[in-house]
């Protein structure tokens, strides 16, 4: 197993002033997350700005977050992974990769097509491979001796099972897992690069997809690829660009975020040994528990593009400025949240945001869910007893989770 | 009581679905509906209330 190289150009330096110089894109933030969110949330302006990245805004309560991602009149789908460039100002109105990246009217014309293969009944029949997945990465664990044993959660477990199973339903070969981690990396985590390298790393993933889309022509399958290439809008197939745009799309939104999901709830475990053995004890209260590990570790922040000068509550915004909308922080604030800051195991009102807010809600949510749950309950079952023991490494960026989760088996069932 | 579905507001999430199958049921796009008139018995209010308490886009209405 390779080794993702976690280092990036610091190409702002560290942060002193979260308010005005704010990144969340030094490794510091992702570390620290729940004490930034908790003090901007328990001050007056729960808004942090910065220069970096030609103008940057970061809300940090759920009104707020909740209200950028109602309104599509102001803010664009344009960009949604701050960077140091811009999209082109004459982008198709459907961005690089719909419908993440499109706007109204358009985004629901590309997200009809893409609901039906990802609805809950369909996702419902996925279980029975996701659990068999789960249980080949634990027996590849090897030998486990309680109390000795260290396992990687992160590396040898959460990393596999999203890029596993979207590579089956995409009918991609399996064998190429190493080669889709590489560029899901390069999309998402190494942001602060020139333009000029992250086109390359682009361009690389579009070369690989064109490749595979040649192949389903030539031999076409039941799977997620031939679905798209067969698909209409309005009797018209999509084009070549609209094809590649949704599976990266698939890749890059189902596989570091799913994967981080998993992590971060393997660590609140593996901290935690009263709700770990809540969970061993008590498989029913996982209905509960799932939603309260999104609420909790809720690992995705979108970002959007101001459109137009804009005062957004005494906010000066301006054109082509980002904004990020920290769901993760949203679903800590205290004015939304009883107990707010606490894990509940089993909290029955639970409003969270994790999968997003409107009409950008999370596709994938229902295969999300189902990864998650089936890989907490599995992880559990094989290893009623585990504690986080060594260093734990969070990924840089948009998408917060551990890359390196050190867990010391303490027992086996 | 019944429970009502704001269509336009539904963007899908499931949470009614999981919490309470006797009273929602999802199209084929995800999107939320309730099953025959929307009417709950009694001994299902609670969980009518809890799939309330859990959209995270208000779509669900409680009326009593
Ligand atoms: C725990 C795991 C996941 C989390 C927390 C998550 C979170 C999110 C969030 C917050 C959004 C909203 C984006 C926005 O407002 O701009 C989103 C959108 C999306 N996600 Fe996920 N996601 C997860 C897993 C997945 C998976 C497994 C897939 C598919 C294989 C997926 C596919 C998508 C797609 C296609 C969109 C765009 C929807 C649209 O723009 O209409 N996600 N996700
Ligand atoms: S919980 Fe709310 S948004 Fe989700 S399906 Fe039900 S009504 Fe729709």
């Amino acid at each position: 197993m390779t080794d993702i190289d976690d280092t990036h150009t610091d190409l702002y330096g560290p942060v002193t002033d979260w308010a005005n110089d704010f990144d969340h894109a030094v490794p510091e933030y992702n570390e620290r997350a729940h004490e930034i969110w908790a003090e901007f949330q328990a001050t007056e302006c729960p808004m942090a700005r910065s220069e970096r990245y030609s103008g940057l805004w970061a809300p940090f309560s759920h009104e707020f977050v909740h209200e950028i991602a109602y309104d599509t009149d102001h803010f664009t789908s344009q960009g949604v992974v701050v960077n140091t460039g811009r999209p082109m100002i004459e982008a198709p109105a459907v961005g690089p990769a719909p419908p993440i990246t499109s706007d109204p009217p358009f985004h629901n014309i590309a997200r009809r097509l893409l609901l039906p293969p990802f609805a809950p009944k369909v996702i419902a029949e996925w279980e029975p491979e996701v659990r068999r997945l789960c249980n080949d990465l634990l027996d590849r664990m090897g030998d486990i001796t309680d109390g000795e044993s260290i396992v990687d959660g992160a590396t040898q477990y959460a990393q596999s099972i999203p890029v596993n199973v979207i590579a089956r339903m995409l009918g991609f070969p399996t064998e190429d897992e190493e080669l889709f981690r590489g560029f899901v990396h390069d999309v998402l985590e190494r942001i602060n690069e020139p333009v000029e390298e992250r086109m390359q790393f682009m361009g690389l993933l579009d070369a690989y997809l064109d490749e595979q889309i040649t192949d389903h022509r030539n031999n076409p399958r039941d799977d997620l690829t031939t679905y798209l290439m067969n698909v209409e809008i309005d009797g018209n197939k999509l084009s070549h660009e609209h094809v590649r745009g949704s599976i990266v799309l698939l890749l890059i939104a189902g596989i570091d975020t799913t994967w981080s999901a998993i992590g971060s709830s393997l660590w609140h475990l593996g901290t935690h040994p009263d709700d770990l053995s809540r969970l061993a004890t008590d498989p029913e209260v996982m209905t509960f528990a799932l939603e309260e590990f999104l609420r909790a570790y809720a690992p995705v922040t979108m970002a959007r593009l101001v459109k137009e000068d804009h005062d957004f509550h005494g906010c000066p915004m301006k054109a082509n400025d980002w904004v990020l909308l920290p769901f993760p922080a949203a679903n800590r604030d205290p004015a939304q949240f009883e107990r707010a800051t606490e894990f509940v195991i089993d909290r029955q009102v639970n409003r969270h945001g994790a999968f997003g807010l409107g009409i950008h809600r999370c596709l994938g949510s229902n295969l999300a869910r189902l990864e998650l749950k089936v890989a907490i309950e599995e992880f559990v079952a094989r290893f009623p007893s585990f504690t986080v023991d060594g260093d734990v490494t969070w990924s840089v960026g948009q998408i917060r989770g551990p890359r390196r989760l050190p867990l010391r088996v303490l027992a086996t069932s | 009581m019944r429970v009502e579905v704001d269509t336009d507001t539904c963007q899908g999430h499931n949470r009614c679905f999981t919490i309470a199958p006797e009273l929602f049921d999802v199209d084929d796009f995800g999107t939320a509906v309730v099953i025959g008139d929307g009417s709950v018995p009694a001994e299902l209010e609670d969980k009518a209330r809890l799939a309330e308490a859990n959209c995270p886009e208000f779509a669900i209405k409680i009326i009593e």
